[in-house]
């Protein structure tokens, strides 16, 4: 074999070995164990805390609002839906940790008359004209229980 | 005559070293699998659970609850460009001419733009991530960064994303989108931090009329099988063969 | 937090219809219409080179090296646009180590480096190591070392190891075309495998990247060509270019006959995208395709070109002609990978709706950024030109 092929394959052969041998200290641990992937990531997902407790954690301390709840029409509707998540709100007991929705127009999210929401499922008013004098809906409909 | 003797002679030494440093290392492959040349893939067991998810759209109201719900559960960006979980307003006129909106993914409520009488049919379409089990955006990911789960989940490894862009491209569904702060792919997860540890998915708990059915397909008595059996179940782009997981009841044809 | 995002709140009071929220952002911007520019340019410019060196157009023989040291300093800059606009260009070498397979970007860095390693480099160490070995006796300094090393320790340059230098020159060349119409025809299967994007997903896109490529690595050459003789005030060569002109006029038959089919078949069958991509092209890209790309960068060139072929006019109205064409197309073809990469991405996969494309001055993926990544090519070969000039290499007698 002439001399510049041999020096060819010698340089191609280091640079595959210099290769392989970098690839085995890049790869990440746990690659390849479930599949194309860092099998450790799931547990990187995993590890996210939970935001929105649930209705178990707002009961222990406001059980009054939350037997209201049972009653009315909003009885399959979660608190945290409104009231925003409560994680913080569940260790500081802060008001400020909290969301107190306020303004017609939050109660219009669900109220409010739109063609494309199916009558039957929701109540609607035209948040424009519905006793406009009043500046918020609680002042007289309880969100826990709306129509009595 | 001398120098081709002497030529041969090179030639065979060569083959024969490269001959034994390859056998070598196959050698030592087999003793202990070495990561470098190749990793055993392992199958994994077939999980019992494979999760799915139903939408009714004859129950959604559009309140944006369930959008809301997903931007403070997981800190996605609250601009109107980033969203895992949108909903869209589908107004079809009497003319036949349909309009889509979704402002600021429907998180501040809707309005029809066109007045009521024009208005010859609308409803509401939540849009989430299909969680696909033939994926597209899984197929193109040129690294690995994005999986499917033991339970049929599609997830992002932010760790390790390279921030190309390809799998953005590949969503027929526009489900992804890059992450304006850590520059790597970003989706729904189906809150798997929460689905792990028991609990539902932020914007299946947020819904107030039931209209997000979160479940195990695999659990033929759960409330997802239930729900696709009690009604005719569509998904979207079926032509793709995404093998998309989202199914929807009361899907109309112009849905995209 | 406005500020960083003042462009995207532009862009939503630009959007035309409806698009989903996640696409108010095109994904991929200018420095992906360059990488398929730039390696279009690099297969196509040693397309042109094996012309000379596997099917003996002996008219070629003055661009031979020319073309292989344009797409060699082409190919040194064709991955820069592409890992300068990741999210995360510091972990690019995870694609080396576990590229996805199903993934045709992953792909990418074993094609790049065989093509850079096995074919280019190879091709020019053979066709210039008689050259450097004397080299290496002749200069003095930093460069006596520079060529020495680059000799690998062969020194032998007599008439026996020179057959040898051609016969794997030759046989490197004969490898390097199937692996010049694989470096290109992944980046079209990039596109055309995307199903989701019905601008992109098409069986032809491999096909029609790859005629374009060549199109414009044969333009390109002959611009070199033009610009090297102009700096070194020499005559050019007439046969070789008319032979050139030849080479760009069919392939650009080809090309324009591919993509004219492409576009056909999609107004005929009119399957659910049609009315959508109409629109696309009737608007949006009226400029850039209708004009740019197939005015000026096709029927011009063609027309031109094919006058040719029936009348001759004299030397210097086709040497201007020649001069003025290499560059129509090489802008045409810019214009071609811009229609399908921002084409793509300007209507929604909802097909209900259009966003907008602003392209910036600075930032990661600004118009100064693309200007640099053309620059850098330019000034690579011209040092190449200095350091390995073709017109002071020893002619070998055959």
């Amino acid at each position: 074999m002439p001399k510049q092929l041999q020096r060819i394959l010698l340089l191609l052969s280091i640079l595959v070995i210099i290769f392989i041998g970098l690839r085995h200290y890049l790869i990440p641990e746990s690659f390849g164990e479930l599949g194309h992937y860092r099998a450790n990531s799931l547990l990187d997902n995993e590890a996210h805390i939970p935001k929105y407790l649930g209705n178990d954690f707002c009961i222990d301390c406001h059980d009054s609002e939350a037997s209201l709840l049972t009653i009315g029409k909003h009885s399959k509707i979660k608190c945290e839906t409104c009231h925003g998540p409560g994680f913080k709100h569940v260790e500081s007991n802060e008001k400020v940790d909290i969301i107190l929705p306020s303004g017609r127009d939050f109660c219009g999210l669900c109220h409010s008359l739109n063609k494309a929401r199916p009558i039957n499922k929701v109540k609607q008013v035209d948040i424009k004209e519905h006793n406009i004098e009043e500046t918020e809906c609680i002042n007289c409909h309880n969100p826990h229980e709306p129509w009595n | 005559m001398e120098l081709e003797y002497k030529n041969k002679k090179t030639r065979r030494d060569f083959f024969k070293a490269a001959g034994i440093f390859t056998g070598g290392v196959l050698f030592a492959t087999l003793l202990k699998p070495y990561k470098s040349l190749a990793y055993k893939l392992h199958e994994g067991e077939t999980s019992n659970v494979w999760y799915g998810i139903g939408i009714d759209i004859e129950k959604c109201i559009g309140c944006g609850r369930c959008a809301n719900a997903c931007k403070n559960e997981n800190d996605v960006p609250r601009e109107p460009f980033y969203f895992r979980n949108w909903v869209e307003q589908y107004t079809i006129k009497n003319d036949g001419e349909v309009i889509v909106e979704s402002p600021n993914g429907g998180i501040d409520g809707f309005t029809q733009s066109i007045p009521d009488e024009d208005i010859y049919k609308s409803f509401f379409v939540p849009k989430l991530c299909n969680h696909c089990y033939k994926s597209p955006c899984e197929q193109v990911c040129p690294v690995g960064a994005t999986y499917r789960s033991p339970e049929g989940i599609i997830l992002v490894d932010e760790e390790y994303c390279i921030g190309c862009r390809y799998c953005v491209q590949a969503c027929p569904y526009g489900c992804r989108f890059i992450h304006p702060k850590k520059k790597v792919a970003s989706k729904c997860t189906y809150c798997y931090h929460r689905v792990k540890k028991g609990l539902n998915p932020a914007c299946m708990d947020a819904c107030p009329t039931g209209a997000r059915i979160f479940g195990n397909l695999r659990d033929k008595s759960g409330p997802l099988a239930e729900f696709l059996k009690e009604h005719n179940c569509h998904v979207l782009k079926p032509h793709l063969n995404t093998g998309s997981k989202l199914y929807y009841n009361g899907l109309n044809m112009e849905v995209k | 937090m406005i500020q960083e995002h003042q462009h995207l709140y532009e862009a939503l009071s630009k959007v035309d219809g409806y698009i989903f929220p996640n696409e108010i952002e095109l994904n991929w911007s200018i420095l992906i219409v360059l990488y398929p520019y730039i390696t279009g340019l690099v297969a196509g410019a040693f397309i042109l080179a094996s012309l000379e060196r596997v099917f003996n157009v002996k008219a070629l023989k003055p661009i031979y090296v020319i073309s292989l040291l344009t797409a060699l300093a082409f190919m040194l800059t064709a991955t820069m646009p592409l890992i300068s606009h990741l999210g995360h260009p510091g972990r690019f070498y995870e694609l080396m180590i576990t590229p996805h397979f199903s993934s045709a970007m992953a792909i990418f860095g074993f094609v790049y480096l065989w093509y850079l390693m096995v074919v280019l480099l190879l091709e020019l160490w053979f066709d210039y190591r008689k050259d450097i070995v004397i080299w290496s006796k002749e200069k003095k300094g930093l460069l006596k070392y520079f060529y020495k090393a680059l000799t690998l320790g062969v020194t032998d340059i007599s008439p026996e190891a020179v057959k040898w230098d051609e016969k794997l020159g030759y046989i490197v060349t004969v490898i390097g075309i199937p692996s010049a119409f694989l470096l290109h025809g992944y980046v079209g299967f990039i596109f055309g495998s995307v199903k989701a994007n019905p601008w992109w997903s098409s069986v032809s896109m491999p096909v029609i990247f790859l005629f374009s490529a060549m199109v414009s690595g044969i333009a390109l050459v002959m611009f070199v060509y033009f610009a090297i003789n102009y700096f070194r005030k020499k005559v050019v060569d007439m046969l070789c270019l008319d032979t050139i002109a030849k080479y760009l006029f069919y392939i650009l038959i080809i090309d324009f006959t591919l993509e004219a089919l492409d576009q056909i078949h999609r107004i005929y069958e009119a399957e659910e995208s049609f009315e959508i991509i109409s629109m696309l092209v009737s608007g949006k890209l009226i400029f850039t395709l209708g004009i740019m790309q197939v005015l000026l960068g096709t029927i011009v060139p063609l027309l031109a070109l094919g006058l040719f072929q029936l009348y001759k006019p004299k030397d210097i109205v086709r040497k201007w002609t020649y001069f003025i064409v290499s560059i129509l197309v090489l802008i045409g073809i810019f214009f071609m990978r811009w229609n399908v990469v921002i084409g793509g991405q300007l209507f929604s996969k909802s097909f209900y709706g259009f966003t907008s494309f602003k392209l910036s001055l600075i930032g990661q993926e600004g118009l100064l950024m693309a200007i640099v990544w053309i620059i850098v090519p330019f000034l690579i070969l011209w040092a190449l030109l200095l350091l390995f000039p073709p017109w002071k290499k020893v002619e070998v007698e055959d």
